[in-house]
């Protein structure tokens, strides 16, 4: 039998875009904020 | 950020863009050759590179590249759209707006220089922020669009990052990142005009000066030729006067070599072959990746292995 496809609710996929750029975004901001502490680490040691 | 919606929908608020056509922005398949010939860059210096500014080096390489790849869509939205090759692209497709791109590939560029210059060396800094503007301002908005020999002088903005990995490591310019920089420099033009030749009606289209429209297929041949016979003595100068031993002499022969047969077979000996065959013109241009893959790991290994 074929189903009707299923649209997704647009606030419900504008939510979930936004949530996964904010995840993206603080996970790059992380990153940074480790990248920056290794590079101390390497420049003080010379 | 801001969006744009999707044509051929009927949303009444147009939904923000993906993370991954951001991501797509950066034109991830180029950055990949960037990466590797950064590295390789950075691996063939003679002095030990301390494995965290060596990352550093290599990422800051990476966002520069994908901040001046967002920033050339950004300003071919409008060409991108009239080729087939291109028309999918975030901007194109419709799925983010201009000044999105715009930004994200300003942040990206400001963001690769400035942890560039504090964690690796202000040397390397200015260079990658030259490397930006040279292929962001001086290709894409200035000569581009003006001249045929475009592609020639965008070889200089892919020729930076093993300049740019080298002089990470060392601290210094000295022979050898100019002439791998003179590598990539000579190798662009075979490499994306044996594209051009197959892909000719699209940038026809578009009203890119793309060689092979301006000038004709039987001139962009010429020129993939006196290209590829210059690339062969220019592959083995690290070889011959820069200290590169003899695992890179013998593979940059043998590959180069190979190289040159293919561009005849594209310029000269082409009996056989219909008009419409572009058969030897796709062997090059898969063959051109592969060279440049294989010389810099060539490299490499040398270095790891002669010492």
């Amino acid at each position: 039998m074929n189903q009707m496809p299923s649209f997704p609710d647009p606030e419900a996929e504008r939510k979930r875009i936004i949530k996964q750029r904010n995840w993206m975004l603080g996970g790059l901001l992380v990153g940074m904020v480790v990248l920056f502490y290794f590079i101390t680490i390497a420049r003080l040691g010379g | 950020m801001t969006s744009v919606s999707t044509p051929g929908t009927a949303q009444s608020a147009p939904l923000p863009a993906d993370w991954r056509d951001f991501f797509a922005l950066t034109k991830p398949r180029v950055m990949s050759l960037v990466i590797f010939t950064g590295l390789c860059g950075l691996l063939a210096a003679p002095v030990p590179v301390n494995p965290v500014l060596g990352f550093t080096a290599i990422l800051c390489i990476a966002l520069g590249a994908g901040g001046s790849a967002a920033l050339n869509m950004w300003w071919e939205a409008d060409i991108d759209a009239q080729m087939k090759r291109t028309a999918a692209r975030p901007l194109p497709a419709g799925r983010m707006s201009r000044e999105s791109a715009r930004d994200f590939g300003l942040i990206l560029a400001l963001i690769s220089v400035l942890i560039m210059g504090v964690g690796v060396g202000y040397l390397a800094a200015a260079i990658l922020a030259f490397s930006i503007f040279y292929y962001a301002v001086i290709y894409t908005m200035w000569l581009k669009p003006r001249t045929p020999q475009n592609i020639v002088i965008g070889g200089g903005a892919g020729a930076f990052p093993p300049m740019i990995g080298w002089i990470a490591a060392t601290g210094e310019i000295t022979l050898m990142p100019v002439l791998l920089f003179a590598i990539i420099f000579f190798w662009t033009p075979p490499h994306f005009w044996a594209l051009a030749l197959f892909v000719e009606t699209d940038y026809a289209k578009a009203g890119i000066p793309m060689m092979p429209v301006v000038a004709g297929q039987h001139s962009t041949r010429r020129q993939i030729l006196v290209y590829a016979v210059l690339l062969l003595p220019l592959a083995m100068l690290p070889f011959w006067i820069a200290g590169a031993g003899v695992v890179y002499g013998a593979s940059a022969l043998l590959l180069s070599a190979i190289f040159l047969v293919l561009a005849l077979r594209v310029a000269v000996f082409r009996q056989g072959v219909g008009e419409t065959d572009m058969g030897p013109e796709k062997r090059l241009f898969a063959f051109s990746v592969f060279y440049l893959f294989a010389l810099f790991a060539a490299l490499v290994a040398d270095r790891w292995i002669m010492g």
